[in-house]
């Protein structure tokens, strides 16, 4: 427990320093909003992303703004999840996965020499594609990253905080004890947002969020998307376009490219625009042509 | 419903018939050779158990009446004896099996859940030695009781650790025995549990060992304990080993864990009645199995229903 406690001490004073470095505000409520709309949370200048060797995206430079959500679109395995991977370093978990180029976070390099992966995604939370509880209750699951980062104190107003933040404290506050196994699909999902938010990031990261869930649920999860980025800067991957549509500010359309010989394929940025213009406007062809069905 | 020109009603009517006739036929037709070949086949199989079964209800029965008359209490508070078999008992032998199998756990539990961890969660497969380890795990799984027992006597009895034929020298060489079950089963366990549990905690910003020790392993435990409980009650039937790292067959007092005086053990204490050429002392080994097979059918069952109960399921 102690050197639970003390690693996330000196967890906390590296995530301090590295916010003061940055100069950002991670705390969420404290943005001022009218100021820092157009401030970038992410700058990718060339990135790219290897597995073994073979390039899975390739060149892809774009900004992401704070407080938006942002949407990757494109058809399957164009790389859309292998860049939002890239952006809270959970590639580092695959095994041969290699990324290049630049990827600034405020400013400061994500992928440099002494940056931690951990504390990178202290900062830049991720909810994945599949609702993804932990066996164990519903308190537990939303504690589970206060508690390892130290935050012990007022944990029930946390939780509480949390749970209302992804807009499950109605429908949770009165099982807490219960295991999370027992929620639906949408509600596990929520719960993976709550306890995301738990953690105080500054940025999340969604993959394809909706994918599992029914339309009801989907309505409320994207309800909440809307909500949250008054607090949180939110990258999500959807291959669903009226979704992008629905919730994001912006939108980048990526695509496969395939070598001469169509042995090689790999995701290209084709088009970052705002959401508006990219679905009723786009200015590439190809864009417009898979954003009105034309190509799948 | 007509199709073309002439009588539609009455070729429907025919079309209708024809493909009735061809249902019927088909399933009408069950050809005898499949069907007597499927019986066979079932019976085949039924017979392979029941060979298992009989083999195992042979022994329990001849144990049971051969022991019945000489179990009573007294079979675990007195001590040995090869002139008195109406007085003869196991307290020396059952307490020596304790403390062994306590030595058993408290070795295996550390170092088997260690192992499991390192080669799940850390190990890099694309590293040969890693590879290596893995493969010599699974076969020495498969290595014979005596030969551990040559380990013990030649490595720890003997050889560097050179602890003579004490009570923790034969729990280390069981411990050794049966670590690779240990690791087998907890290594199982811990891959049991899915990879999006291990993302979900890592996303948060865990650390790999925060992960492993508030996520993977408390999901993983039913599993690792029954494999645990497995190796244990494996360790408790094992006499080979323990006759060449220093069980005596004849102790008439309560073993201790270092003692130089000698330990016995329950598998051991059978095998010595049951050589002895009296009547009496194969009554006496025969009650001696009871004992072991009930402990043991205990434990085993106490494993089923721990993995049954907190199993998690996905």
């Amino acid at each position: 427990m102690t050197q639970d406690e003390s690693r996330a001490e000196t967890g906390r004073q590296t995530r301090e320093e590295a916010a003061e470095r940055a100069a950002i505000a991670v705390r969420p409520g404290e943005f001022n909003h009218s100021a820092g709309k157009r401030e970038k949370v992410f700058e990718l200048k060339g990135v790219g992303v290897d597995y073994s060797g073979a390039a899975a995206v390739k060149d892809i430079s774009m900004d992401i703004r704070r407080n938006d959500v942002t949407a990757l679109i494109g058809p399957s395995g164009c790389g859309k999840s292998t860049l939002l991977r890239c952006l809270n370093r959970m590639n580092d978990l695959i095994p041969g996965a290699s990324v290049h180029g630049e990827l600034l976070y405020h400013g400061e390099d994500l992928y440099g020499s002494g940056v931690d992966p951990i504390q990178v995604r202290k900062l830049i939370g991720m909810v994945f594609q599949k609702p993804n509880p932990f066996p164990k209750s519903i308190y537990d699951n939303v504690a589970f990253g206060p508690r390892i980062l130290g935050r012990k104190d007022d944990l029930d107003e946390t939780v509480e905080g949390a749970l209302r933040g992804a807009a499950l404290w109605d429908e949770a506050k009165d099982r807490l004890e219960d295991n999370a196994f027992g929620l639906s699909g949408g509600q596990q999902q929520r719960l993976c947002i709550a306890r995301c938010i738990a953690v105080q990031p500054d940025t999340i990261l969604m993959d394809e969020p909706c994918s599992a869930l029914d339309p009801i649920s989907t309505g409320k999860i994207e309800d909440l998307m809307i909500e949250l980025k008054e607090q949180f800067s939110i990258v999500i991957v959807t291959h669903n376009m009226q979704q992008a549509a629905r919730v994001s500010d912006r939108t980048a359309f990526l695509m496969v490219e395939l070598d001469a010989d169509e042995e090689n394929r790999w995701g290209r940025l084709v088009e970052y625009d705002e959401t508006e213009k990219i679905f009723t406007n786009p200015a590439d062809r190809r864009t417009e042509d898979y954003v009105s069905g034309k190509v799948g | 419903m007509g199709v073309a020109g002439g009588a539609p009603s009455e070729r429907a009517r025919l079309a209708s018939a024809g493909a009735r006739a061809t249902v019927a036929a088909v399933l009408g037709n069950q050809p005898r050779r499949d069907v007597a070949l499927n019986a066979a086949f079932a019976g085949l199989l039924l017979l392979a158990i029941l060979i298992a079964l009989a083999g195992l209800v042979a022994l329990l029965t001849q144990a049971l009446i051969k022991g019945a008359p000489a179990l009573s209490a007294d079979l675990f508070t007195n001590v040995p004896s090869t002139i008195n078999p109406e007085n003869a008992g196991f307290r020396p032998a059952i307490i020596g099996s304790l403390e062994l199998i306590g030595g058993v756990i408290l070795f295996i539990v550390p170092v088997g859940v260690g192992a499991a961890i390192y080669l799940e969660e850390y190990a890099d497969n694309s590293k040969w030695w890693n590879r290596l380890i893995e493969v010599n795990i699974q076969n020495l799984a498969a290595v014979p009781s005596i030969i551990y027992g040559i380990l013990g006597l030649a490595f720890i009895v003997r050889g560097p650790l050179d602890i003579g034929f004490i009570l923790a020298a034969g729990s280390l060489t069981l411990a050794l025995l049966v670590l690779p079950v240990v690791i087998i089963a907890g290594r199982e366990a811990i891959r049991a549990v899915p990879d999006s549990i291990r993302q979900g905690s890592l996303a948060l910003g865990a650390t790999q060992w925060q992960t492993v020790r508030r996520q993977v392993l408390p999901a993983a435990i039913p599993g690792i304990a029954t494999g645990v409980i497995l190796a244990v009650s494996r360790a408790l039937g094992e006499a080979a080993p323990l006759l060449l790292v220093g069980a005596t067959v004849f102790v008439t007092f309560d073993p201790t864990f270092f003692s130089a005086d000698g330990y016995s053990a329950l598998p051991v204490q059978i095998f010595q009645y049951a050589t002895r050429p009296q009547e009496e002392f194969q009554a006496l080994a025969a009650a001696g199995i009871i004992v072991m097979l009930v402990v043991l059918l205990a434990m085993n069952s106490f494993a089923i229903w721990l993995r049954n109960r907190y199993e998690q399921r996905w």
